[in-house]
């Protein structure tokens, strides 16, 4: 897995914390990466229509607008993979930024390495598959990224893209949600779970018939999920 | 007959109707003895007299007979005796109300006295005390008595009437007896008695129903206040009772009710102060972790940079980061508590493999790190539990931590069973041991076996751990010999709430599955 980049990847940095935006964007600089501070919510919008990031890191408590809105109006207008900065780690508020669309969620305070690794994880794209993958009726392009289901294309945010293609990947094998959490968020240590589930959820709703008895992904009890060969 | 013994447990009412019918009956039935008695003995006290005066009048109409008719022969005087006795009889009416028995001539020792009588006088209508008395002395006397002729087969009360009459032309004594039936009387006893036994049948039946109606009318707004209460129980604290008038009942409706609005007062209040702790506690984790972020971040930076520093920068660098990482840990420690404080805590419920638990905290990064062999043992599979499995795992880290970091044990066995209604966890070590006080010191908060508190941690961990298992209906108990080393013992039911008979896993040191 390399990174294919043909420039430094962008990252907005939206906190209404001066010292700990600044000291966000010292330690993703170091990474090579280019960042920008926006620190009131309303203004969010304007500067991500300006600075065209490839990933949003968002404080969930911003003044102006709150986090969830400001992470619900990106979601209208792109498919960027957002990652939440949060001081709760086990309240309905990940929930619900992760039910809007944010793809990660980062709990305050976490250790630099973390930080990076879960938003390098967004910037990777996967590219372990060489070529097109064939799945019953289901087919993604690798280099496109994108997926059609009965010649129609699926709106899949690139998160649900890496989900997809790291289960239809191999088929038949079982991964467990940690397992998931590390290939597809990047997560050094045991997370939550509960972040694999929302996003399968969504996932499901999107390529599957019907999302309470999904076919092509199943869930394995206390185990994982496991994309299931079509017949 | 079961049901009826419950019924009979359950119903005030109908112990209130039985015990009513009882008591009324018993006291019906001694006011109905009573003056049954009282009727009885005045009957007989009219019959008495009226046969008294009816009696005197006989033995001196007798007695001037006997004076008059002197006759010295035998079968004379048989013969006018006779005829003075039938003169008697039917002076007494044309009823026949009573009989008449003579005897005599009285001779002292002599056993065959010659009788004669109205009627066939069976033996015995005679009372021997009366008849005594009679053929000893002078005068006249009385006695009830039980008669009977001898052609009939029961005897009836009657009185007895007797006295000594005297021949003055010979010397002979008759003892002259009158019988008088009490038949009519008897006769309007019975008709009394009978009267009483109705009237009392029917006074105890009504009281029953006036008991049954009473009760009714104290038992319903009972049961009614039984039923509110049970809804409160429930926890369903809108329902309020009826109250109408200002008895004993309305004043019971009013108390309840007031109780009902004192609780959801109280309750609301607890509500409120939970609500603003949780608001609280939220606040304070903001407020707190974004500086602490920044702070963090800034340390590793230096940390990352330490080689480039002079030893006493270097230094203060690593320490720096190990107190922060402790600081942190503290942090999100004393959140922990205070949210579980504040009940504000929910379970995010998922069926959790404790197998899969425990694998995962044995294979944690910093568990790898440390010299202890670590091996689980598991007989009989997987062991499913709905719970939190945020904060099962957490518990069984924190477990398998404290046996790595405290226990000194170069073996750690993590035991996982399960039970028709229970899954267990058990942490084992072979290490130090704890002594026999201190197993119910381990969960107090900042309580640590070493006093110098070389080895860090929170002392908080253990507590949040028993806290967590007991939000899942669960226990963690601990079990040590100090020198043997140490059990802790998680026992999870298989979803919360449902009951657990016994744990998974053998409790106690000596563990073997």
């Amino acid at each position: 897995m390399g990174y294919r980049r043909t420039k430094r990847d962008r990252v907005l940095v939206v906190d209404d914390d001066a010292s700990l935006a600044e000291m966000l964007s010292i330690v993703l600089e170091a990474e090579g990466l280019t960042t920008k501070v926006c620190r009131a919510g309303d203004r969010v919008l304007g500067d991500f229509a300006e600075f065209k990031p490839d990933v949003v890191l968002l404080d969930l408590m911003l003044p102006g607008m709150d986090g969830m809105a400001v992470c619900r109006k990106i979601r209208e207008k792109s498919a960027v993979p957002i990652i939440m900065l949060t001081a709760k780690s086990d309240t309905s508020d990940v929930v619900r930024g992760l039910e809007v669309g944010a793809d990660d969620y980062i709990t305050k305070p976490f250790k630099n390495q973390e930080l990076v690794a879960r938003v390098k994880a967004r910037l990777r794209r996967t590219d372990q598959l060489a070529e097109t993958l064939v799945f019953g009726d289901i087919v993604l392009d690798p280099v496109g990224h994108t997926v059609t289901r009965k010649g129609e294309l699926l709106d899949l945010t690139p998160l649900e893209f890496d989900l997809l293609a790291c289960l239809l990947g191999t088929p038949e094998q079982v991964f467990s949600r940690e397992t998931l959490l590390r290939k597809v968020w990047g997560y050094h240590h045991p997370g939550d779970t509960k972040l694999v589930n929302v996003h399968m959820t969504r996932l499901r709703s999107k390529i599957e018939d019907d999302a309470e008895n999904p076919e092509v992904i199943k869930t394995v009890r206390g185990v994982g999920y496991q994309a299931v060969t079509p017949e | 007959m079961k049901s009826l013994a419950g019924f009979w447990r359950r119903s005030i009412q109908a112990r209130v109707v039985t015990s009513t019918i009882l008591l009324s009956a018993m006291v019906i039935a001694l006011t109905g003895w009573a003056l049954l008695q009282d009727v009885a003995d005045g009957l007989a006290d009219g019959r008495r007299q009226v046969a008294v005066a009816e009696a005197r009048s006989g033995f001196e109409l007798a007695q001037q007979q006997l004076d008059v008719a002197v006759e010295s022969d035998v079968s004379a005087q048989s013969q006018a005796l006779t005829e003075m006795i039938d003169t008697l009889t039917g002076s007494g009416g044309a009823f026949r109300s009573h009989q008449l028995v003579l005897e005599g001539p009285l001779v002292e020792g002599s056993t065959q006295i010659p009788v004669r009588s109205s009627a066939a006088i069976a033996p015995g209508s005679l009372p021997t005390s009366l008849s005594d008395k009679v053929t000893s002395q002078r005068g006249m006397y009385w006695s009830y008595s039980s008669l009977g002729l001898l052609s009939e087969q029961d005897r009836k009360s009657g009185i007895v009437v007797g006295s000594q009459l005297q021949v003055p032309s010979n010397g002979d004594t008759y003892a002259l007896y009158y019988l008088f039936s009490m038949e009519d009387q008897q006769h309007t006893l019975d008709l009394v008695r009978n009267a009483l036994a109705l009237g009392g049948l029917a006074m105890v039946l009504m009281v029953g129903g006036v008991a049954w109606l009473v009760s009714r009318q104290v038992i319903n707004p009972v049961r009614l206040a039984r039923r509110i209460a049970e809804r409160y129980a429930a926890g369903n604290l809108e329902q309020r009772m009826h109250v109408s008038g200002e008895d004993d009942i309305a004043r019971l409706s009013t108390g309840f009710n007031q109780m009902a609005a004192s609780m959801q007062r109280q309750i609301r209040r607890l509500e409120n102060l939970s609500r603003l702790q949780q608001r609280f506690v939220s606040d304070v984790s903001h407020e707190l972790r974004t500086p602490l972020t920044t702070v963090r971040m800034a340390s590793e930076v230096l940390h990352a940079n330490r080689a480039a520093f002079d030893p006493h920068t270097r230094r203060s660098a690593e320490l720096l980061q190990a107190e922060l990482d402790r600081f942190e840990e503290l942090l999100s420690d004393l959140l922990e508590i205070s949210k579980l404080d504040a009940g504000a805590v929910q379970l995010d419920l998922d069926t959790v493999d404790l197998v899969n638990v425990a694998r995962r905290a044995i294979t944690d990064p910093a568990v790898e790190r440390s010299e202890a062999e670590l091996v689980i043992v598991n007989r009989d599979g997987p062991a499913f539990v709905q719970a939190d499995v945020r904060r099962i795992d957490r518990i069984v880290r924190n477990l398998v931590g404290n046996a790595i970091k405290y226990s000194g044990s170069k073996r750690i066995e993590v035991y996982v069973a399960h039970n028709s209604d229970c899954a267990s966890l058990a942490v084992r070590d072979f290490g130090i041991g704890l002594g026999k006080d201190e197993t119910s010191l381990v969960f107090n908060r900042f309580w640590r076996a070493d006093p110098a508190r070389a080895q860090g941690g929170t002392g908080l961990g253990l507590a949040i751990a028993r806290e967590d298992a007991e939000l899942h209906g669960g226990t963690l108990r601990a079990y040590a010999v100090k020198g043997e080393g140490t059990q802790f013992l998680l026992t999870l039911p298989l979803a919360p709430g449902d009951s657990v008979n016994r744990p998974a896993v053998m409790p106690g040191v000596e563990v073997t599955v």
